[in-house]
């Protein structure tokens, strides 16, 4: 029920720790989100003498090297989201409607490329299929095989983002109340009668949904365009190329700002548009357990199709892992330690930076996410609506801007921040909370709001309620938040590599430089030793987690029994 | 000795001219949930609310917790106007109707946790927590966790984690609703047997009539916002006030009569032609004209139409017949108003079939005269 703002006005009077961390929240998603798209926007119209000008934006509306960017990103952005989405549902319809073997390693492998570092696909892609590509030159024979181009961003952003539309649409396949594809079964429909007519149609908003999704994760993708994109420029890599190599910074933040138009137009879409259509919602919760497909006919080609996708992928990193071993790719494949010794001489500095950084941030995101989750699903107070949009609005913002913004609004007075590890931080932390704040959001709203108000009651504060009660209830979702920006972190390129300075380089970046040099081998190192960071990582929370009790197993909140 | 320190802080609660209004979902108006509630609960009282669902009876409980703030009107709680005053300085406890139970603290965390947030010195928390859990017959089971023990033990923590920390009113918000019916009757007895014993102000919201019957020092009730009818169990029962009381409180016939004139408590009516006296009206203020008879159904009786016809105040047909073992229900057509009737421990030979002509006893020591033109005001 909506109270009026006088009256919650009045509620945060009263309590100062929410009006202080009320404050907190607004006071970082203005500064660390807001103010610089705002620059970014204000620079684009504004001429070198201060002046509002919108010529140099009529400039670009008409000019093909700003143009065709737009057309590629586009056109990449539209065909990866197809195909993604298509892979992804094929996974996810195996995965709960099909009695198969070995779903949980198609699981596990299904999450790899989510936590893997940057540049991996694309350097296996110039391994296989390059000049010197094991199978275009040594399979094929071929002397003179093109690997730059559309092409291989397609393959390569496919495998990349098929895991989001197969998670996406697991949750949607998964919440499909049983009864209802019973029912069609009941009356006498095939399996394929149902999924044409009942499983499909209601699956729409999914499959909407991974499909802008994976757009949005395209348009945004930096690191693959950069090192295999070729002559096919892409408007993540342009607005960058703009900056740093033309120093034309307005055109750069012109760049940035049409690609995010449509990053935060589909994001809209997604989010508010499609959450309202979903049908998950009115069905329920299921009541018995989904049969399962045995047609053998069936069960064979889909086991193939997921087979093959995670054959696919095996390929792909083991190649990674292999020339990591190797004196020269295509050339010389014997044994070496020789890169291995590279990064941990030379690659040593970024890495431990990018470490050290990953870490700062991490607790400040998880913590944020937990704040706002807190904040607006519990709480009432002015802007609420406001702080839910902007804090998740960080999701659709592509890193591009986020890194063009930063540089306009933290390399001047009154916040000379840019090449200092706190900027790289915050922009860490901001950029990766909206995982956070989306898990905690779900467990919030599944925890009896009458739990926080029976501690309240027994005399303890807002405060007190959100540490003993509310967050150790939070916990698991607290846990996956941390991993999740950790990972984000350490394997962030777009944003961060306009705001690394000579004291603080990181690792992505140096592998990027190293891509730049033609040094694959050294690349291959370079990442397989963050893999191995971050499993590590993820294990140590793991084991944290399983050390700090065992109520995670509880957090799902009430034990009433609800009717 | 133990148990009378529970009942230490035990104090009246007086609500005043309490009103609440939300906005409306559609932003457009507002509704008025509660509407200038005036109430006085004296300490020691267990006094109900009972209404159906959207009366404002939550509202109401929710205002006096803390977790609405009233739009005017003031609560006093021991003399002290809490109206504004957050809900954990209030000094109150509340069990809820979910339990909510903290799912990650073990029962006796949980019993304790009220305690501790009070900061008092640990040996009295461990005494204390140890005592009420020894009330409610929970210590064997102290140390496990809420979702390891049964519904009605569940329930028992709720209490124990209310009572422990001695407040000086106990606030329930319809507590047994989620337990099975033989429990739920079971808990409603030990519930009351408890607040008597500790002698703890509370207030009890439900929608479920017979626990608010059984367990009541007064019932309120509630409808659209406002207060209906106060009293004992057995006054809202044998005279209510409204029409609305009379059916929301056991199941009650409406039969159109006329009043002639008033003595003190008893009033002459013609029904149908023929002039009866009601001995208790029940009704202060009522005027001659139109009037409704509210008979019970157990306070009306059938006959055979062909004996002595001098008894029977109306004519009518059964038109259905359900047999419930311990009880015969007639549902009768007449021309006055449709019947319901219930004959309680009845054996064959007096049972009446469905098509029978039948005549109608009244029991007019326990009817009532309500006005015919009562509007139920909104």
């Amino acid at each position: 029920m909506k109270e009026n703002t006088r009256l919650s006005v009045a509620h945060l009077v009263r309590d100062p720790v929410l009006l202080f961390l009320v404050l907190l929240v607004f006071t970082g998603l203005i500064l660390f989100i807001l103010f610089p798209l705002y620059k970014i926007f204000a620079y684009s119209i504004t001429t070198d003498e201060g002046r509002l000008s919108f010529r140099a934006a009529w400039d670009v509306l008409r000019s093909k090297s700003y143009l065709q960017p737009l057309k590629n990103s586009m056109m990449l952005g539209l065909t990866t989201g197809v195909l993604a989405t298509i892979i992804g549902y094929v996974f996810a319809y195996a995965l709960t409607r099909v009695d198969m073997p070995l779903k949980g390693f198609f699981k596990a492998i299904a999450t790899i490329p989510i936590i893997s570092p940057p540049f991996i696909l694309s350097l296996s892609m110039i391994f296989l299929f390059g000049r010197n590509g094991l199978i275009t030159n040594k399979l094929l024979g071929l002397e003179d095989s093109n690997v730059y181009g559309m092409h291989s961003l397609v393959v390569v952003q496919t495998i990349s983002f098929f895991p989001i539309a197969y998670l996406t649409l697991t949750g949607t396949l998964a919440k499909l109340n049983p009864a209802v594809e019973d029912a069609a079964l009941n009356l006498g429909a095939s399996r394929w009668r149902i999924f044409r007519t009942v499983t499909l149609p209601l699956s729409v908003p999914g499959i909407l949904s991974s499909l802008l999704l994976v757009f949005i994760q395209s348009l945004e993708d930096f690191s693959n365009p950069a090192v295999i994109s070729g002559s096919f420029s892409t408007l993540a890599v342009e607005a960058y190329r703009t900056i740093t190599g033309m120093y034309d910074m307005r055109g750069g933040s012109l760049m940035a700002l049409l690609l995010l138009v449509p990053t935060v137009i589909a994001f809209v879409l997604q989010k508010y548009w499609l959450s309202g259509k979903s049908f998950v919602t009115v069905t329920g919760k299921p009541t018995t357990s989904r049969q399962q497909t045995r047609d053998p006919k069936l069960v064979w080609l889909l086991f193939a199709f997921c087979m093959l996708v995670a054959l696919t992928i095996i390929l792909f990193y083991g190649t990674v892992l292999v020339g990591a071993f190797v004196k020269i790719w295509g050339i010389n494949f014997s044994f070496t330690w020789a890169h291995f010794k590279y990064v941990m001489t030379l690659g040593w500095t970024p890495l431990r930076n990018s470490v050290i950084l990953a870490l700062a941030s991490t607790p400040i995101a998880g913590l944020l996410g937990m704040i706002i989750a807190f904040l607006v699903v519990r709480k009432e107070f002015p802007g609420k609506r406001a702080m839910e949009f902007v804090s998740m609005l960080t999701f659709a913002v592509p890193g591009t801007v986020v890194g063009i913004g930063y540089i306009l609004a933290f390399n001047d007075k009154p916040f000379m921040w840019t090449g200092s590890a706190f900027l790289l931080i915050m922009a860490f932390a901001f950029r990766n909370m909206p995982v956070g704040i989306e898990s905690a959001t779900s467990t919030l709203l599944q925890i009896d709001r009458s739990i926080e108000e029976a501690s309240t009651i027994l005399g303890a504060t807002g405060a007190v309620t959100f540490r003993r009660i509310s967050l150790p209830m939070l916990k698991q979702a607290f846990f996956s938040g941390l991993v999740y920006s950790f990972v984000r972190a350490m394997t962030a390129v777009s944003a961060v590599i306009f705001l690394i300075s000579p004291r603080w380089n990181l690792a992505t970046i140096s592998i990027f430089s190293l891509f730049e040099s033609s040094k694959y081998s050294d690349a291959a190192a370079y990442i397989v030793v963050m893999i191995v960071i971050i499993v590590v990582a993820i294990g140590g929370l793991n084991l944290l987690v399983g050390l700090l009790g065992n109520s995670g197993t509880i957090a799902s909140g009430g034990n009433s029994e609800r009717a | 000795m133990s148990e009378r320190d529970f009942s230490a802080r035990s104090s009246s609660v007086s609500l005043v001219h309490l009103t609440k209004k939300f906005r409306s979902l559609d932003g457009s108006g507002e509704i008025t949930a509660v509407n200038d509630v005036n109430l006085e609960i004296k300490a020691g009282e267990l006094v109900t609310i009972l209404g159906p669902s959207g009366c404002g009876k939550t509202t109401t409980l929710r205002m006096i917790a803390g977790f609405e703030y009233p739009t005017s009107g003031s609560i006093f709680i021991g003399g002290r106007d809490v109206a504004m005053i957050p809900p954990n300085k209030r000094g109150l406890s509340m069990v809820f109707q979910s339990y909510a139970l903290f799912p990650h603290l073990t029962i006796y965390e949980n019993v304790a946790y009220g305690l501790r947030v009070q900061r008092l010195p640990a040996a009295e928390i461990k005494e204390r927590t140890e005592r009420a859990l020894e009330l409610m017959q929970l210590t064997p089971m102290a140390k496990r966790y809420p979702s390891q023990v049964s519904g009605g033990q569940q329930q028992r923590i709720a209490l124990a984690r209310a009572i422990v920390i001695e407040p000086s009113v106990l606030l329930f918000d319809e507590p047994l609703s989620n337990l099975d019916a033989k429990l739920r009757e079971y808990m409603r007895d030990e519930l009351r047997k408890l607040q008597k014993r500790l002698g703890i102000t509370s207030l009890y919201v439900t929608h479920d009539q017979s626990e608010a019957m059984a367990i009541s020092d007064r019932v309120v009730i509630m409808k659209d916002g406002r207060i209906r009818q106060v009293g004992t169990p057995h006054e809202i029962y044998a005279f209510p006030q409204s029409k609305f009381v009379a059916d929301f409180i056991g199941k009650a016939n409406f039969i159109r009569v006329n009043v002639l004139g008033t003595d003190g408590e008893s009033a002459r009516i013609d029904l149908e032609n023929t002039q009866f006296t009601v001995p208790k009206a029940g009704k202060a203020g009522l005027a001659a004209g139109p009037a409704l008879l509210v008979v019970r159904p157990e306070a009306l009786r059938l006959m055979p139409l062909t004996t002595d016809q001098g008894h029977a105040a109306l004519r009518g047909r059964v038109d259905r017949f359900t047999y419930f073992g311990n009880i015969a229900r007639y549902e009768v057509s007449t021309n006055n108003a449709p019947l319901l009737i219930e004959r309680y421990n009845p054996e064959a030979s007096s049972m009446f079939e469905e098509g029978a002509e039948v005549g109608i006893i009244i029991d007019f020591e326990s009817a009532r005269l309500l006005p015919a033109d009562e509007q139920e005001k909104a």
